[in-house]
């Protein structure tokens, strides 16, 4: 279970450590704890999955490739079949169901602009569904402090 | 906001640059000097490491180098999308408004299909609870005001599939 200094360090750490030689120097100074317990606590909090991840935060789209939110109006006797036929593409990266007409949601990431199309045109073929293609066209915010 | 002192397109993709977002994007070592051990990785010293990372994080392609914690380790179980229809003219202001609050984790534009969705602006909400989501989307309500035509939230159900995405 999370104690209270695991609590500070989950805090302190979404808010971004700075570039430089010695950064866990730097964070366990703020925190008043040294650097070796420091870094056994984030290895423990990533080892036990309270933490998903500790690193540079890239900008996948930054980095080439194309992304796309797309959703599905799918009829509830349908959906493990759809979903079947919707997961088995490997650009679809995520997939939710949510509760809404609009019921199934994903995450396409392509290489190409072009291949977006193209698997939401296979998908839209195979399932017979029309597929809504929403791709992000601003961007206002990304990244969030969850504090614990 | 400071405006990065190197436009975009001087961001070269070359292969060190692609070495160490290869060596980095599942996470930063865990060791004192942790650029150093990256370094060695990859065989340049751990000052054009740095550089070159402090390069891409003006160019925006690193956002920050931070933690990001298990919403559901943390206790967050509701997690909805909330869904707005503002005029489109707005749609940057509003989102800005949007996304500057604390609790909302992604705040997009997208596009409407009318007049089956109506709405233009997606921001992700996390709360403890159902019913805890709901007060922080009246509080994106109270944000947009007059500007806020409609608006619906979506739950997760289940996870259908999530992959992590490879970068390179």
């Amino acid at each position: 279970m999370m104690n209270d200094l695991d609590k500070k360090i989950i805090n302190c750490l979404q808010d971004g450590i700075p570039l430089i030689d010695e950064p866990y120097a730097e964070i366990a100074k703020q925190l008043n704890i040294n650097e070796t317990e420091l870094l056994q606590r984030i290895k423990t909090l990533l080892e036990n999955k309270t933490l998903s991840r500790f690193g540079p935060m890239y900008d996948a789209a930054k980095l080439g490739g194309d992304f796309s939110l797309v959703a599905i109006k799918v009829p509830e006797t349908r959906f493990n079949e759809v979903t079947e036929i919707v997961n088995s593409y490997e650009e679809v990266a995520h997939n939710y169901h949510r509760e809404h007409e609009f019921n199934m949601w994903y995450v396409l990431a392509t290489e190409t602009a072009q291949r977006i199309e193209e698997v939401n045109n296979s998908i839209e073929e195979r399932t017979g569904l029309k597929v809504y293609n929403m791709p992000k066209l601003d961007e206002y915010y990304i990244g969030l402090k969850l504090i614990a | 906001m400071n405006k990065p002192q190197l436009k975009k397109e001087q961001f070269i993709l070359d292969d060190i640059n692609r070495q160490i977002i290869t060596a980095t994007q599942s996470g930063l070592p865990l060791v004192s000097r942790p650029y150093d051990a990256i370094a060695e990785r990859i065989g340049v010293d751990a000052n054009e490491v740095i550089s070159r990372m402090k390069t891409m994080q003006e160019n925006g392609i690193i956002r920050r180098i931070a933690a990001v914690p298990n919403h559901y380790a943390l206790g967050y179980k509701g997690n909805g999308m909330s869904v707005w229809d503002v005029p489109s003219e707005l749609v940057n202001k509003l989102g800005e408004q949007v996304g500057a609050l604390d609790f909302v984790s992604h705040c997009y534009h997208r596009p409407r299909f009318l007049p089956e969705w109506p709405y233009n602006l997606f921001a992700m909400v996390h709360a403890h609870n159902r019913d805890e989501a709901l007060l922080l989307v009246e509080k994106i309500a109270d944000v947009l005001g007059e500007y806020d035509r409609g608006h619906d939230v979506l739950f997760s159900k289940q996870i259908l599939k999530k992959t992590g995405m490879r970068l390179l």
